[in-house]
């Protein structure tokens, strides 16, 4: 159900675009000429709209829209005269189509009557000229015409999906009759299916989803080869071929049912489903009947007749006033269909995402020149800036959020699976998602897949008991995978919970052991353990299954987390779960940042990490068994890291009195002091890649460009926290604990000109 | 074809008339110290002088840093450094030769551009059976005379798997499978 309101939602916004073109298309109607790229554009219009209010059963408002089709098919095949009479009612006629529409979007039904006179008008045209109006022009030769091969044009979804229709329907019945093509108490779906390139690259197969087609009615399958390149172009791993299904179905076959079929590559593909009952839209039998059409019944487009027929009812002397009505109530009666999105390609967003990282650059330039202005003169300019550097971080925030995805794009995928793993496991497992409409960033939004899934395979298979096992220690048989989402401190959270056995830690070390990966004899803490896990080649599964085990899994998706700026944790305890946090920017392009100073280099700190920055006193700062310093603040003690020594930076401040300390904040909420020289101040700054030219650093997050054109690595947090404890327990600790109060002992006295 | 010894007797002036054949490319060369060396001038993205470069951490003293590019961020590496020669001492007059491998760019840090030489493919001599401790050969593609220098040509390539730690990220990569086999 709540695809199809998907669908709905595209259908209303397509429709208020296809109203205004046909608007602006009638508007330049001129009486005598007609330009027929511009009476087809508008045919087409109508006809979309017509063809996607069928799908969706809007019977009324396709009724209507037949009527105008009729008479726009009349004026396209030159059996209609333009005239400014007709001009007039055509667009109260797309007037009262658009006030259909707004009563199907609100789902209600028109009030009876709504377009009568219009439709009287409309009919009154097609009669005003019976002799040639039903006449002359075998429509069949028209047709083609009238839906250029064109895919992307404005018809959009349904109008292509109407053309493979209107296609289908040629092919067919050739020039035969009214006729239904779609048999008694059937459904005909056409079904356009265009995978993108990659789909086989993520493991989907394109023939299984055809054959359930096949499965769900009498199908007939075309395929497209024309994106086909030459074999010498060919690329064994991409797809190139795409395919128009004709599916004649019981009606008992719905859109959820054929959406199913596409449901794991709803992302990866395009389609595009038109369904048609067998009395082809409203086409009232009885006109047929009573054609007064003198040329055969073959030769005339369905529709044409129909309408042709109807006796040309009275309602005359009106033509002057739909006029005054289409121009007073037009405005007003869009208005209830104005459509709430605009769809905009990706390269125009990404243009203005760059260059408002540009702006935010250069202004951070000026900032920085004229900090150096004298005090008190420059007033009015400075209040300017601080001005101007607001609206820049508004405008960087708006220019993002249009990027924004929410993610239940990847969190639908997840049911399937779930159900896909619990089957080839026998457990039971129940998926509970929550906060699928938190937004973040498209790019972020598409990188999740692969690690949510392997993820979520993890627990599945490593995580959750057996029924039978979960029963006997009076759990419920169904294990739960909560997956959930949600902002936090500008990042957005992910976590994936289970409740499951939690890993066992005394395996997971002995595991590491043999493995070679922890020395025999050595003390790990709990936290430690766990995070075992993620390291290259680790596996515990005793048997390696076809869900994971092979070891590569958290190990990959520690990486694919940390390339996105990101940082995965576990929390687990034995018997009851486990969790796993993820935690990604919202954005990989702009962050606010402080920029920090140490020896001749510049770093910029994220801001969401900084808690205070303070100068502490000798009588706060200890030595911690030799091993670190720490340091007092706020009544907790701090570990403090020397980013100098961690980076091997010389020229730096290295007695903490004198230098600066930053008190940062994991997202896991672990607090380190970060001792720097000096903090310079706040800036907002453009991301910039430092693995595009290069590769990772530890505690190196990203790089950017400060205001002086020079580059400035903007730091990871976590990933310092890691080097620090490497620093602390790998090196038998150079001299530093007691040189924090003692600053005599140097340890290198060749660095040490300060 | 011209003899070798004929080669080194007219030197440049072969480089002017034989600029169209065929089995010739171009090469750029620089010098670092006393030495010359070569890079085909297809790989050549751009020669800028030098601007202070930005440190990154725990790195060989042969990666210099990063500069700003117009906007993208690029590494720089010592050459001198790399061949065991100590960091350069840069001043205003050092080059930085942008090169193109692959989808990345780099740059890397000489003493000064000296020539462009077009240079026939079977002009190009192996490198010496040198002891693979003291030389990785990995990177040398060969050696050319131009009148009385040697100038070693350089595979980009290969020179820069190794300094960016592409390598050992590989290495990495396939620790799994090489346990898996352990197993």
């Amino acid at each position: 159900m709540e695809d199809l309101s998907r669908f709905k939602q595209t259908y209303f916004d397509e429709s208020a675009e296809l109203l205004a073109v046909a608007e602006s298309g009638l508007l330049r109607l001129t009486p005598g000429e007609v330009d027929s790229d511009e009476v087809n554009a508008i045919f087409r219009a109508v006809h979309s709209i017509k063809g996607g209010g069928g799908a969706f059963g809007f019977t009324e408002l396709v009724a209507f829209a037949h009527e105008f089709e009729t008479v726009m098919d009349g004026v396209r095949n030159t059996s209609i005269p333009v005239t400014t009479e007709l001009v007039d009612t055509l667009i109260r006629a797309n007037d009262v189509l658009g006030q259909m529409l707004a009563y199907a979007r609100e789902e209600a039904a028109a009030p009876p009557g709504t377009t009568d006179d219009t439709v009287a008008a409309l009919r009154r045209h097609l009669a005003g000229g019976p002799a040639e109006a039903a006449a002359p022009e075998p429509a069949p030769t028209a047709q083609p015409a009238a839906y250029p091969d064109d895919e992307d044009d404005e018809a959009g979804i349904f109008g292509d999906a109407m053309v493979a229709i209107s296609a289908a329907r040629e092919a067919e019945e050739g020039t035969a009759g009214a006729a239904a093509p779609v048999p008694e108490g059937k459904l005909r779906w056409t079904i356009t299916f265009r995978p993108k390139p990659d789909l086989l690259l993520s493991g989907n197969e394109p023939t299984f989803m055809l054959r359930a087609l096949r499965r769900l009615g009498d199908a007939t399958i075309d395929c497209d080869l024309r994106s086909l390149p030459p074999l010498q172009a060919l690329e064994a791993e991409l797809l190139y071929l795409s395919w128009t299904v004709t599916l004649i179905a019981d009606p008992d076959v719905d859109q959820e049912k054929i959406n199913d079929v596409f449901e794991f590559v709803a992302d990866e593909c395009d389609i595009r489903i038109a369904v048609e009952a067998p009395v082809p839209a409203v086409a009232a039998p009885p006109a047929v009947q009573t054609s007064t059409d003198p040329v055969p019944v073959s030769a005339a487009p369905p529709p044409v007749p129909a309408a042709a027929a109807k006796p040309p009812e009275a309602a005359k002397g009106e033509p002057a006033k739909p006029r005054a009505n289409g121009g007073g109530g037009g405005g007003g009666e869009h208005a209830g269909l104005t459509s709430h999105t605009i769809r905009v390609d990706l390269d125009k967003i990404d243009r203005l995402v760059n260059m408002v990282g540009e702006m935010v650059i250069t202004q951070a330039m000026i900032a920085e020149h004229v900090r150096d202005l004298p005090p008190g003169e420059f007033q009015e300019l400075l209040e300017g800036l601080e001005q101007l550097a607001q609206h820049t971080r508004e405008l960087r925030e708006s220019v993002m959020s249009i990027r924004a995805q929410p993610v239940s794009s990847v969190f639908s995928r997840m049911p399937r699976l779930v159900r896909e793993c619990a089957a080839a496991t026998g457990k039971e497992v129940q998926l509970v998602t929550s906060g699928e409409t938190t937004e973040v960033d498209k790019t972020v939004v598409e990188n999740l897949v692969d690690p949510l899934t392997h993820m979520i395979r993890n627990s599945i298979d490593h995580g959750l008991e057996g029924p039978e096992e979960r029963e006997r220690i009076g759990k419920p048989r169904a294990g739960t995978v909560h997956l959930s989402a949600q902002h936090r401190s500008g990042r957005i959270v992910i976590e994936i919970t289970d409740d499951g056995r939690g890993i066992n830690r005394p395996k997971v070390l002995s595991k590491a052991i043999e493995k070679g990966l922890v020395q025999p004899g050595a003390s790990l803490s709990d936290e430690e353990i766990d995070n075992l896990i993620f390291l290259p080649g680790f596996s515990t599964a005793d048997q390696v299954s076809n869900l994971s085990g092979r070891g590569v899994g958290m190990d990959v998706v520690r990486r694919n987390i940390s390339s996105l700026g990101g940082r995965i944790g576990v929390y687990s305890a034995p018997g009851e779960g486990s969790r796993f946090v993820l935690s990604l920017p919202l954005t990989l392009a702009v962050l606010d940042g402080m920029v920090i100073s140490v020896g001749e280099e510049r770093f910029v700190l994220p801001l969401t990490n900084i808690v205070e920055s303070l100068r502490p006193k000798a009588a706060d700062l200890h030595g911690l068994v030799g091993k670190c310093d720490v340091m007092m603040a706020r009544g907790e003690y701090v570990r403090l890291v020397y980013l100098h020594q961690l980076f091997g930076i010389p020229k730096a401040v290295t007695d903490p009195t004198r230098a600066l300390v930053v008190l940062v904040e994991t997202e896991d909420g672990a607090r380190l002091g970060l001792v720097v020289d000096e903090v310079l101040g706040q800036q907002q700054v453009v991301i910039k890649s430092l693995e595009a030219n290069f590769r990772r650093l530890d505690g190196v997050a990203a790089a950017t460009i400060l205001g002086d054109g020079r580059v400035a690595l903007i730091l990871d947090v976590a990933g310092l926290r890691e080097m620090s404890r490497h620093h602390d327990s790998g090196y038998s600790r150079p001299p530093d604990p007691g040189q924090a109060a003692l600053p005599a002992a140097l340890p290198s006295p060749a660095l040490e000109p300060v | 074809m011209t003899t070798s010894t004929a080669l080194t007797t007219i030197g440049s002036t072969r480089t002017d008339v034989m600029s169209v054949n065929a089995s010739e490319e171009q090469y750029v060369t620089f010098t670092v110290g006393s030495e010359e060396y070569g890079v085909n001038i297809l790989s050549v993205r751009e020669i800028r002088g030098w601007t202070p470069e930005s440190r990154l951490p725990n790195l060989p003293d042969y990666v210099r840093g990063v500069i700003n590019l117009r906007g993208i961020i690029i590494p720089i590496f010592d050459l001198r450094a790399r061949f065991g020669g100590g960091a350069t001492q840069v001043t205003k007059r050092h080059v930085v030769v942008v090169i193109q491998v692959g989808e990345r760019t780099r740059g890397i840090l000489v003493d000064a551009i000296s020539d462009i030489l077009a240079i026939g493919h079977d002009s190009i001599k192996p490198p010496p059976d040198v002891d693979s401790g003291m030389v990785d050969a990995e990177y040398l593609s060969g050696l050319y005379t131009a009148e009385n220098r040697m100038v070693t040509l350089l595979n980009v390539e290969k020179l820069f798997s190794t300094e960016a730690g592409e390598a050992a990220d590989a290495a990495a990569a396939r620790v799994p499978l090489a346990l898996d086999k352990a197993h």
